[in-house]
């Protein structure tokens, strides 16, 4: 038998209690897992640049804000009132010092400003809901795979229902009858509860029938057998033996989740039931400029490539992060 | 009338507003190199002026009609349109300019013979009106045409219901469909084949602005029945105008030809070309560019161009000339909820109508075509329309001082905080909810958005005065036109204290004063125009006193006419849109 390769960086804590102290990988390799995982990574440079385009982005949303104006402040003088577009700037854009990215319609506000911003509510939504439903979809599906039986007949037939929903209808439909404040939270602090929670109950499934998967296959090895056979109980099985050789797919699909919740962020928002008015968000950015993208493409183009780039890196990054960790894929 | 937002009708620029865009409108198409339109031309003179017969006219939309049945329809793209086909007993005069907004006999002989109590109301038909199959139209054609679409809510639900509302009905008549023996309908008489008298419960001064509703447009009772009837009508209409509905294609297409039994002598409607082709469910863009590319003549829409295509226009002379911008009778503006604290307190009303920047509002719709900015409840487009601006401010742009000098007043020096409304399907309006939000945040006043769906915002949300309480909705984006061109019209549903009840009512502001309610009360027995139309005013300088209604735009459309057509002229009887009862082609 060789080694487990799901086991990754946290070695010491996937061999508790040496129940596998005889299987002496570092003698066979010198270095673990982990470190292995990260030279693959290293060499991989496509995986390396859409990783350091992704810090880039998240420092952006984290220090981006408080460095360009408010968002939501009209610059009106600089709109033709005629032709109801901005008055100077390549392709009537209104780039210039004061705004790099140009303006947006119809009230001239900065569109750098709107995008850093709207990064913010763009990756703290999605990055919550990955968790949300990464917590779930782990939680339910380590459960499932460990318990099979009726167990894991309920929660999969669960999973596949959750999966069949028109999301999207569904999301529409439940904002339109959501109230105005509810637990405590109300405006925007409520919407992004709100959009969080949309996205992370709903895709949870895809993550837990993954880790389903993998616990049906685990579950037989003979680490769990032997930690069973000297009494640990299921609680501890699951969360001490099981779980830490999930690390590597769970870090993999979280990676991979988040660009698909982006743009799920910025459907949602597209069809007005994202965040609200005026605050920023690339997906309502599109949304008003779908009505003038010809007067002012401009308008479009920024959010939008905003949302390729940022789902671009996460996605590069979550490949490169899937090959490092699991040599069986194909590279 | 519930519906009255949804159709706008207009009236036209005061008189000397009207030469001075006529002057410039002229001169600048001589600069543009001549050609036969010049910009804005349509709105006070005839374009392309001619009597030449022949073609096929192409006419496009991107919806379709409410209905093609001049009984139930409600859209003013749709009454204009029904008048190629359907004679109602008054109509809005074909004239360029200001005459359009006056009222002229169709079928009828004169306008209406009031009683001197003006609950009677008598109209002549003229003789010698046939349908298009040949049969004459009589009186009962008439009364059988109002039973129908006002009394039979049943089968006609997209009209609106002022006969109904007005005209006395002692043994509860239930409509044709379930009552046919006509008799039992006493709202309406037809002492003969050529008179129709019409019994009103109430006096209504300004009844001749019912009589040109379509729904006054006769219809053979022998046509309204079996399959044909009803709701099919609206496919197999008896034509009395100087065109025949050959085929209908609900949202597809319409082809109308000519009408061989059409009266001649008609002065309201021409029968120049000898097709008339709609395509109906074209994309929006679509029918700009089918228009400005020459492959289709007019779009029946009747809302104006696009964004893109109204940058195109008027940043090219040559596309420009041949474009329209007519004032279309609605009024875009910003309520303010009297019973949502602090606007309970006319001082804080105040503070808002000052602190409001309505040049940012005006760039919302879509800038200067849009709309001008407004400062009355009325309209320009409406004769009772009378100039006055309580709450003036530099350049319209908001004045700080004096919005905070409200707030003190107020109580409430350090700004407050309220919320605004806007339907979720309109972006312009979401646009301007964004902007009062940022006028009036300079003031300290902190402004929550909320968004609500079209359908239903007047019914359940503006319109219901519990919720907006309960949702703090202290401002309101709405917008408002008349049914009919006269101050009642446009005033009643929005101002009238009497329009308040339970939910759904247009009074969205919650205005109920008791002056203003007794004002609407004897308005409509004052006999003369002039008399009533001082009334009109005295309420728009009340509401304003009140402050509670923030008037930002009075809107208008953008429209392109393909060159090659010809006797284009804005309509303001309809929304200030082209009249299509006159078109031919050069």
């Amino acid at each position: 038998m060789t080694a487990p390769i799901e086991v990754s960086g946290s070695e010491t804590e996937a061999q508790p209690d040496a129940v596998l102290a005889g299987v002496d990988r570092k003698a066979i390799q010198g270095r673990s897992l982990g470190q292995i995982a990260w030279l693959r990574l290293k060499r991989d440079k496509v995986a390396i640049g859409g990783g350091i385009v992704v810090m880039l982005l998240i420092l952006m949303a984290v220090v981006g804000p408080f460095l360009v104006g408010d968002p939501n402040q009209p610059h009106n003088d600089l709109i033709d009132p005629m032709l109801s577009r901005p008055k100077t700037g390549i392709m009537h854009s209104g780039i210039s010092s004061h705004h790099w990215l140009g303006v947006d319609l119809p009230a001239g506000r900065d569109m750098l400003s709107r995008i850093v911003n709207g990064a913010k509510y763009s990756l703290i939504i999605s990055f919550l809901a990955t968790i949300l439903a990464v917590v779930l979809g782990v939680f339910f599906g380590v459960v499932a795979g460990y318990f099979g039986g009726w167990v894991d007949t309920l929660i999969a037939r669960t999973m596949d229902i959750f999966l069949a929903f028109p999301l999207l209808l569904f999301a529409i439909a439940l904002v339109g009858v959501f109230p105005d404040s509810a637990f405590g939270l109300s405006g925007n602090g409520l919407r992004v509860a709100f959009l969080i929670f949309v996205i992370g109950f709903f895709s949870w499934p895809y993550i837990g029938r993954i880790i389903r998967g993998q616990t049906l296959s685990l579950r037989e090895r003979e680490f769990v057998d032997a930690a069973r056979s000297m009494g640990a109980r299921a609680p501890y099985i699951l969360f001490r033996e099981l779980l830490p050789n999930l690390w590597a797919p769970i870090l993999v699909y979280a990676t991979l989740m988040i660009p698909t919740n982006i743009i799920f962020e910025a459907s949602l928002s597209f069809l007005g039931v994202g965040i609200k008015a005026p605050t920023p968000s690339w997906g309502g950015m599109l949304n008003e400029a779908k009505e003038v993208y010809e007067v002012a493409p401009h308008f479009m183009f920024f959010p939008g490539m905003a949302i390729f780039i940022t789902v671009l890196a996460f996605n590069l990054f979550g490949d490169g992060l899937r090959d490092a960790l699991d040599p069986r894929s194909s590279r | 009338m519930k519906r009255s937002a949804f159709r706008g009708s207009a009236a036209l620029a005061a008189v000397g507003v009207t030469a001075a865009l006529a002057l410039s409108a002229c001169g600048g198409g001589d600069e543009n190199g001549g050609g036969d339109g010049a910009f804005d031309q349509a709105s006070n003179a005839i374009v392309n002026a001619s009597d030449k017969k022949g073609g096929t006219l192409n006419l496009l939309r991107t919806g379709d009609f409410d209905s093609t049945d001049p009984g139930n329809m409600y859209y003013a793209t749709a009454w204009n349109f029904s008048r190629l086909y359907a004679r109602p007993l008054l109509t809005f005069k074909s004239v360029a300019g200001q005459g359009n907004l006056d009222i002229v006999p169709d079928l009828a002989t004169g306008l209406g013979q009031a009683s001197p109590d003006q609950k009677t109301w008598t109209y002549k038909l003229r003789t010698g009106v046939k349908f298009a199959d040949g049969t004459p139209v009589t009186a009962k054609d008439v009364k059988y045409a109002v039973a129908r679409s006002n009394y039979s809510p049943e089968v006609m639900e997209k009209g609106p219901v002022y006969f109904r509302q007005y005209l006395e009905n002692p043994n509860g008549y239930k409509g044709p469909y379930k009552d046919p023996n006509l008799d039992n309908f006493k709202g309406v008489t037809t002492p003969d084949d050529q008179t129709v008298v019409f019994h009103l419960a109430k006096p209504f001064a300004e009844f001749d602005y019912l009589a040109t509703i379509p729904q006054t447009a006769p219809v053979p009772k022998a046509a309204d029945t079996g399959d044909k009837g009803g709701v099919n009508y609206a496919k197999s209409v008896v034509s009395t105008g100087p065109y025949k509905i050959d085929k209908y294609e609900p949202g597809k297409s319409i082809s109308l030809s000519k009408n061989p039994n059409w009266d001649t002598s008609d002065p309201n409607r021409k029968q120049l070309v000898d097709k008339i082709e709609v395509q109906l469910g074209v994309a929006a863009d679509e029918v700009d560019n089918r228009q400005m590319d020459g492959s289709a003549h007019i779009d029946v829409q009747g809302n104006g161009v696009n964004a893109a295509a109204r940058s195109k226009i008027l940043s090219d002379p040559e596309l420009k000339k041949n474009a329209d911008n007519p004032k279309s009778g609605f009024l875009w503006y910003t309520a303010i909820s009297r019973q949502v604290a602090p606007f309970d307190n006319v001082e804080c009303r105040k503070a808002v109508q000052y602190a409001v920047d309505k040049t940012a509002y005006q760039a919302a719709y879509g800038g200067t075509t849009g709309g001008d900015i407004a400062s009355t409840v009325m309209p320009p487009s409406l004769k009772a329309y009378q100039k006055f601006n309580l709450y003036e401010t530099p350049g319209d742009k908001g004045d700080v001082a004096k919005a905070k000098e409200h707030l003190k007043a107020c109580g409430k020096p350090d700004g407050f905080s309220t919320s605004i409304s806007y339907r979720t399907e309109r972006p312009k309006e979401k646009a301007a909810a964004e902007s009062v939000k940022a006028s009036l945040e300079k003031v300290g006043i902190k402004v929550d958005i909320k968004n609500y769906p079209e359908d239903g915002y007047t019914g359940g949300v503006v319109g219901d005065p519990k919720f907006v309480k309960k949702n703090n909705l202290g401002l309101m984006v709405y917008g408002w036109a008349a049914d009919f061109p006269s101050g009642f019209g446009f005033l009643q549903q929005i101002t009238d204290p009497g329009a308040l009840k339970g939910t759904g009512s247009s009074n969205i502001s919650h205005i109920d004063l008791p002056e203003i309610a007794k004002m609407f009360q004897d308005v409509p027995a004052i006999k003369d125009e002039a008399g009533r139309n001082k009334v009109y005013q005295e309420i728009d300088k009340k509401v304003m006193e009140d402050a509670s209604i923030i008037p930002m735009l009075y809107a208008k459309n953008l429209y392109y006419r393909n060159p090659k057509v010809s006797n284009v002229f804005i309509n303001y009887g309809y929304s200030g849109m082209y009249d299509y009862a006159n078109l031919g082609l050069k």
